[in-house]
């Protein structure tokens, strides 16, 4: 291992290329695991795929206009109508699954992801809050926690999704609500630990308004937890958002998710057509896969009690 | 002990009586059940008529109260598409529900402790490393899909396995069970092996992890010393202590194993509870889906008393923290 993290007489700046900040080390600590690295990769390709979908894909399939639905649920390699092959095969409405897929994982990784930022904003501000005030304010925030984590994930967000209706919307306020509590009670727990530290007191002392003191001192050191929650909440609110999708109660058939073409192709399954559930369902495991694999290294590098 | 066990009651009342509130209400938000269930070309006197029937016309504080103090009776009302009673029409589909958790959670140790106990012995081994893998891949996979790829290859390709529904039933306790009948057999395997996925990769976690720690201990240590045979070590001395802490979370897994069936019930089409939510909401069927979540709710309140309770009898010190 390197050790110039020794603070004896630093060398008058030789290379400040060289200087290891605390993001360089983890880049070459996240790096030392091969499969991290693959996943890390495979997930960005996936982003840039979902980003530049438009381009990319064969076709728009939401363009009614461009679909020939002579070439409904043709097999996946058959060159269609409009002189293209399918690779994926199409659906019933003659859509080419490629550009569905691709057009579907925006929405997938847009309503898991943003729900997922959402959820971590209200679910750190408020484990921020609870640790920071304590008394009163703990004991309900931490009491409201409790009550969230006592029902399982699914049938909550089926709960509110009851209430609310479908939506791209709604789907993503049933997610925030279903998952702020996992962040609360991660961030509460490392910030607890946190508040009763030198700096935080020194803060203090300087008569720091409040907010500056949660938001500019307490917050930065409690981000790594953060982080690893964060990147596997991501792959089970995508996760979610599909479970949903597929029972009908998620996004709107206009906004196909994977989740919703899964379902799309459920019906012609049984006759064994099985591209139109196969291949979404592929893409999203892909998808899952690779953040969890992100995230389990991470947890393994921003985990200090594994350090040595 | 006694304070504390009616503090715990006051709060699951009260909780209860929350979520009845935060049911109704919700419930009551999403769409006017008039719209849906009266036919359009019904007249203004037809009209009235079904609302006054359905209770429609009374503010929602009374119709609230109405609901709460049936509720406390066990009237939940009644289904406005199948027209009988909601609890009684959940009732009749727990027992599909409760048969396709227990084979799941069945599955779920008859596979799970195996290849757990394998990857703690020989951590090293490819093996093992292929269970791990197989386990993270087990808590990736989205439920549905593979329930989907289930019915794909056993059902449509090969032909094995029936794909969807409960097949035929036979009574026994008064109730209608499918795993009495080879037919019914041969339904519920499916189903209860997709949502015995998730639990497998959970028991073979904690087996390993139980089996690692427990293999260090000195009581594994003196029984190796006493000359017994490598198998009975495992079998007799190390098995039993990791099956306490396996078999406790898997237990307090149960209720979410219900919750999670909503999902494979939809996909086996499998008459239980969960399909019959799903559909309901589809179709705002009111009394079904308040009757549902009051009585899910009530479920997981009461599981939850019951962990806590038992806790507080076994660990003294959770009884003080609450003083």
């Amino acid at each position: 291992m390197s050790a110039t993290t020794a603070p004896t007489t630093p060398p008058p700046a030789v290379k400040p290329a060289k200087v290891e900040t605390p993001f360089r080390r983890l880049v070459s600590e996240f790096c030392e695991s091969k499969l991290a690295l693959f996943g890390l990769i495979v997930f960005i390709i996936i982003c840039l795929l979902a980003l530049f979908a438009p381009w990319i894909s064969p076709q728009n399939p939401y363009d009614l206009a461009q679909l020939d639905i002579m070439d409904g649920r043709l097999e996946p390699g058959t060159v269609g109508g409009a002189g293209f092959t399918y690779w994926l095969g199409t659906d019933d409405q003659g859509r080419d699954m490629l550009s569905g897929i691709l057009y579907g994982l925006r929405i997938s990784l847009t309503v898991g992801g943003g729900s997922a930022i959402l959820a971590c904003a209200v679910g750190a501000s408020l484990g921020l809050l609870a640790a920071y005030a304590g008394k009163r304010t703990d004991t309900i925030i931490m009491r409201l926690v409790d009550l969230q984590l006592s029902f399982p994930t699914i049938l909550a967000a089926l709960m509110i999704l009851a209430f609310l209706g479908k939506g791209v919307f709604n789907v993503v306020i049933a997610l925030v609500i279903v998952e702020w509590a996992y962040y609360a009670r991660t961030v509460r727990g490392t910030a607890l630990v946190e508040r009763r530290r030198e700096y935080i007191e020194a803060a203090q002392c300087l008569a720091l308004p409040t907010h500056r003191i949660i938001f500019r001192h307490l917050l930065p050191n409690c981000m790594p937890p953060i982080i690893v929650i964060g990147t596997m909440q991501i792959a089970r609110a995508i996760a979610l958002e599909a479970t949903l999708s597929f029972l009908g109660l998620g996004v709107p058939i206009t906004e196909p998710s994977l989740g919703l073409l899964i379902a799309n192709g459920y019906e012609y399954m049984l006759s064994g057509k099985y591209w139109i559930s196969f291949y979404p369902g592929i893409a999203l495991l892909i998808t899952i896969v690779s953040i969890n694999l992100v995230g389990d290294q991470l947890r393994d590098v921003l985990n200090p009690r594994l350090k040595k | 002990m006694s304070v504390y066990l009616l503090r715990r009651l006051f709060q699951a009342a009260l909780v209860m009586l929350a979520m009845s509130v935060i049911v109704f209400i919700g419930v009551f938000a999403i769409g006017d059940p008039v719209e849906i269930l009266i036919s359009p070309d019904a007249d203004q006197i037809e009209r009235e008529r079904a609302i006054r029937a359905l209770g429609l016309d009374l503010p929602l504080w009374h119709q609230y109260l109405v609901f709460l103090g049936n509720a406390l009776q066990g009237d939940l009302g009644r289904s406005f598409v199948f027209n009988e009673p909601a609890l009684q029409l959940i009732l009749q589909r727990a027992p599909a529900t409760l048969e396709l958790a227990f084979g799941a959670t069945f599955i779920a140790l008859l596979i799970g402790i195996p290849l757990g106990l394998y990857a703690g012995l020989k951590p090293k081994s490819p093996i093992s490393s292929t269970i791990m893998a197989g386990s993270i891949l087990g808590f990736s996979l989205p439920t549905f899909w593979v329930g989907l790829m289930f019915i794909m290859v056993f059902a449509v390709q090969l032909g094995w396995l029936p794909s969807t529904g409960r097949g035929e039933t036979a009574e026994f306790l008064g109730m209608r069970w499918s795993f009495l009948t080879r037919d019914g057999l041969a339904h519920i395997i499916m189903p209860a092996m997709n949502l015995a996925l998730f639990k497998i990769s959970l028991v073979i976690r904690l087996t390993r992890a139980g089996v690692r720690e427990t293999m260090l201990m000195d009581y594994v240590k003196f029984a190796r010393a006493k000359g017994l045979t490598e198998s009975r070590v495992i079998y007799v001395h190390v098995f039993k202590n990791i099956l306490i802490p396996v078999v406790t979370v898997v237990g307090l897994e149960l209720g979410s194993t219900i919750a999670f069936s909503v999902v494979t019930e939809s996909v086996f089409a499998w008459p239980g509870m969960g399909k019959l939510i799903i559909d309901s909401i589809n179709v705002l069927d009111r009394p079904v889906i308040v009757a549902y979540l009051m009585m899910i709710v009530m479920m997981f309140i009461i599981i939850n008393l019951v962990v806590d309770l038992a806790y507080s009898a076994l660990d003294p010190r959770v009884r003080l923290e609450n003083k």
